[in-house]
Formats: structure tokens, sequence, C-alpha cells
């Protein structure tokens, strides 16, 4: 039979493509009325929306926190694989090169995410 | 093989911006609205770990025209998304059946789109629930 | 048949220019137009034989059935990949139509591409039945309910015209792509009850030019002519081999299991 064709390792970046897709689809632009839209402007939402102490709050919660880094996260890696392919579409670079830029900054904002995350703490 | 110079035709290297395939590449674009969304949302978040008054600088940034403009590209593109995820999503699933029956692909697309829409709804409806 | 103006509609005439190509004289492929006289029930396919009895009998392109069954008559018509034989003249008249090679497939002549790159893909996915039981003669056929004859049967309707890659643009960039052809003869055998042998085929969807060179454009269930659908073949088996590559992870690491 021969020697085993050798794996890609698309599935790592493909996974969290699907999954920051998958609520992308869900959440995305209910998130984008809310935070971009609605909230900042007062209208159809309550004025203290997300003043510093009411968001400082949510993000010092665990849960605040694992909302706040899940979405972010897979927000950024659904958008780095799209972006991705797109750019070895359209000629753009060599596949390793596109590949260090994409993922190498989805891997950089998604750790200072996790900083910032870290640095509001737990209140 | 026949002749003994087969021709090879150039590789065409701009299909990507050409019919039928611009509406994949504006459809990959999406992605550009989903990051970008996340990263204004990351910037909020420095500033909120940077103290009250960053984080109101971003605040006011978010009330900017500019900021107003760019959110509402956004919710252009999440919408975009949302549309063209659902006609993708059946293809990556293997044929579902259903009371005996292969569900067809667009009645799958139907359902996560109905699926989305509620989700869209809850999530507004609970953010305007939030008392001041 | 011909078209014969005794059949009552009026004689119209469109301009087919057909991208020509041969080797002993050729260093380029060279376009040449015909007037082809034609009635509203001709097929392109029709257009070219007319081209050859009358015009220009050097014209080669391959044909048989004429009822989109034999998958020999595929070519880019008006740039976009179809059978002739299942294609009017009708909808391109006035014209000039183009007629081309299917694309991304090297020219042998004329209308003529090479098939044997699909061919070998087509083989190498063990197209036929590994049974995952087998019987013997004397105990009789296996058994399939119409449900799951219904999950595979569709991707046994493919008739290898290869129009799908003819609109596949990472096929046209990456000739080694495996493709949205020989992945639904893939499934229409991974997806049968009766067969036993998914993990064998799975090595070769697992590879970067199996089911990762897809980026999911889905024309090439738009042009496939048998409603195929290789886009779910293809992309299925990317959501199969994903969760595959993760559990192979945790099996590795335990210590355990071949790659």
């Amino acid at each position: 039979m021969g020697a085993a064709v050798k794996r890609s390792i698309a599935p790592v970046f493909w996974l969290p493509f699907g999954a920051g897709g998958m609520l992308a689809a869900l959440t995305g632009p209910a998130l984008v009325l809310i935070t971009g839209l609605a909230g900042p402007t007062g209208i159809g939402i309550s004025p203290g929306f997300m003043s510093f102490t009411r968001v400082t709050a949510f993000a010092q919660h665990p849960l605040g926190k694992l909302v706040l880094f899940g979405t972010i996260a897979l927000f950024i890696w659904h958008g780095a694989e799209r972006i991705y392919l797109t750019l070895r579409d359209m000629h753009a670079g060599g596949k390793l090169a596109l590949m260090w830029i994409c993922y190498g900054t989805a891997a950089a904002l998604t750790l200072v995410a996790a900083g910032a995350l870290l640095i509001i703490g737990v209140g | 093989m026949i002749g003994p110079r087969p021709y090879l035709r150039p590789a065409a290297t701009s299909w990507w911006m050409h019919s039928p395939y611009l509406a994949y590449t504006l459809r990959e674009l999406t992605g550009v609205a989903v990051a970008g969304y996340a990263i204004v949302l990351l910037a909020g978040l420095i500033s909120l770990a940077s103290g009250k008054s960053v984080y109101d600088a971003w605040l006011d940034f978010l009330r900017s025209p500019w900021s107003l403009a760019l959110h509402l590209l956004f919710l252009i593109g999440m919408i975009a998304h949302v549309w063209t995820w659902f006609q993708i999503m059946p293809k990556t699933m293997p044929r579902l059946a259903f009371r005996g029956r292969i569900v067809p692909q667009n009645r799958i697309a139907v359902a996560g789109l109905a699926v989305a829409t509620a989700a869209f709804v809850i999530i507004v409806l609970a953010a305007e629930w939030v008392q001041p | 048949m011909s078209s014969d103006p005794a059949q009552g509609a009026a004689l119209r005439e469109i301009v087919i220019e057909v991208l020509r190509y041969r080797s002993e004289t050729d260093a380029h492929p060279v376009t040449q137009a015909y007037r082809v006289p034609f009635t509203d029930d001709m097929s392109v396919l029709q257009g070219l034989q007319y081209i050859k009895d009358h015009l220009d009998g050097t014209l080669s392109f391959r044909w048989s059935c004429r009822m989109a069954i034999c998958g020999s008559c595929g070519m880019m018509i008006g740039t976009e990949p179809k059978l002739a034989c299942m294609t009017f003249l009708r909808d391109y008249y006035p014209g000039p139509l183009a007629i081309e090679a299917l694309a991304h497939f090297p020219i042998e002549r004329d209308l003529v591409v090479s098939v044997s790159g699909f061919i070998k893909k087509i083989e190498s996915i063990y197209p036929y039945l590994i049974p995952k039981t087998p019987r013997r003669l004397d105990q009789g056929e296996y058994s399939q309910t119409p449900l799951q004859l219904a999950r595979f049967e569709t991707f046994s309707d493919c008739i290898n015209c290869m129009l799908c890659y003819a609109a596949c643009p990472q096929f046209g960039e990456n000739p080694d792509f495996i493709g949205p052809g020989a992945m639904v003869l893939l499934q229409r055998y991974n997806g049968d009850s009766r067969d036993g042998a998914q993990a064998r085929r799975m090595e070769l969807v697992h590879a970067d030019n199996g089911a990762w060179s897809c980026t999911a454009v889905g024309y090439c269930s738009e042009v496939c002519p048998k409603q195929v659908d290789p886009a779910n073949a293809v992309n299925q088996n990317k959501t199969k081999s994903a969760v595959d590559f993760f559990l192979h992870l945790g099996q590795a690491r335990r210590g355990g299991g071949a790659p």
C-alpha cells in the first residue's frame, strides 16, 4: 500500500474557524448592534449599559471572562482563516509567509486578550 | 495520449475577482468584518484594563460618527456572514435523515437562519431588559 | 441529424469561435470562427457536428451518447463548463459563441483534453466495495434499507464529465488537489453501509491535497449536470477529517496507534 500520506495541519485552524463562524452567525449582528450602535448612543438601551463600573464587573466575573475571551478569540481566528485563504487566492504571498502573518497575528491578539483579562482580575 | 505535445494554458491568477468567483470572494471577506469587530472589542478590553479614563476615551470613540459608520459596515458584514454561513453549513454535513427521509439542504439552511434570528432577538431583548 | 430547413423554423446563423490546437502545426492555440446555421432544437454538440460534417473535417471533439449520461462532451461554452449535448445554440444567438477545451486540463487537440490525471485520481481512492463483513455467494446478498441507499445514492450518479474540475479554482491553482469528482466517488463508497474501508480512504482525505485544498467555493456543485453535489462530498469530509485529527492526537499522545 505504500507509506501513509502526510496529514494536513489545516484542521488546527479549521475548527476554530468553524466555531468562530457559528458563534458569529448566532451572536454577531446582535453584538455589533448592542456594543457598537445602541450601547454608545444610548438609543433603545439603558444609558449606563456600557459604563466602566458595569463592564468591569462583567469582566471580573468568570462567566464574563469566558464570554469576552471566547467571543474575541473565536471571532479573530475565524477571520484569520478566511483572510489567510483569501490572500492565498489573491497570490498575495507564499504559503508559509501568509500563515505566519495571519495565524501569528491571531495568536498574538489572543494572548493580548488573555493578558488584558488577567490584568482586570477578579475585583 | 494522442498528440505529442499537449498544451498547458497559462493559469489565471485573477480568477477570484471575476464572475462566478467574485461572490465567493465577497463571502470570504465577511471574515474581515468579524475579525475587525473583534479587534474593536479587544481595544475596549485593553482600555478597560488601563483604567477609567482610557476606557471612557474608548467609549467616546464609539460615539463618534467614524465609529458608528464602521459599526454599520460591521453590521452589514455580519448579516452577510450569517446569510452565507447557513448556505454553506449543510455542505459540511453528511446527508441528514429525519423520520426516515433525507432532509433537503435548503431546509437545513432555513432552520439555521431561524435559529440565528431567534438568537438575535433573544440577545437584543436581554440587553434591553438590563436595568441602569 | 442536421439542420433541416423543412423542420419549419426559420434558419438563423450563429458564429461559433472555437479555440483550435493541433500540436503538429500550432505553437499556441488559435481561434477559428465558423458560421453555423441552426434551428432552435440544436445543441452545441450538433453545432460542432455541423462544422465537422460541412465546414471543417479537422475539428476534433469527444462525444458519444448525446444525452448527458456518458460525460464525454464537457467543454467551456461561453466561459462556463457545460456538456455540449445539453446546451443549446438558441441561448447564445446571435453570438459569437466562444468554445474552448475544458479549463484546467492540458489540451491534446482542439476540444480534447488529457484525462489521465483524473483517471489516476479516481483509481487511487479504492473505487470498489470492500465489504465490512464479507458474505459468501451462498449467504445471499447484502441488505440495505432505502434510507441507507439514500445516504450515498446521489454520489453514485457521477458521470465523470470533469465539469467540476473545470469549475474548481483551487484545482486550477493546484493540479495535485484530488478534486471534487474523485471525492464524490470516495464518498460514494465511504457512505455505503456495506463498505468497511473508510479508514483507508480517509488517509487520502487527510492530506493537504485531499479535502484541505478545498475552500468551499461551491461552483463545482453549480455546474454538475447530474446534481451530484461534489461540494458536499468534499466538505463533509473536512468535518470528518478535522474530528479525526484531534482523536488521532489523543491516540498519539497516549503512545498508541500508528499515524
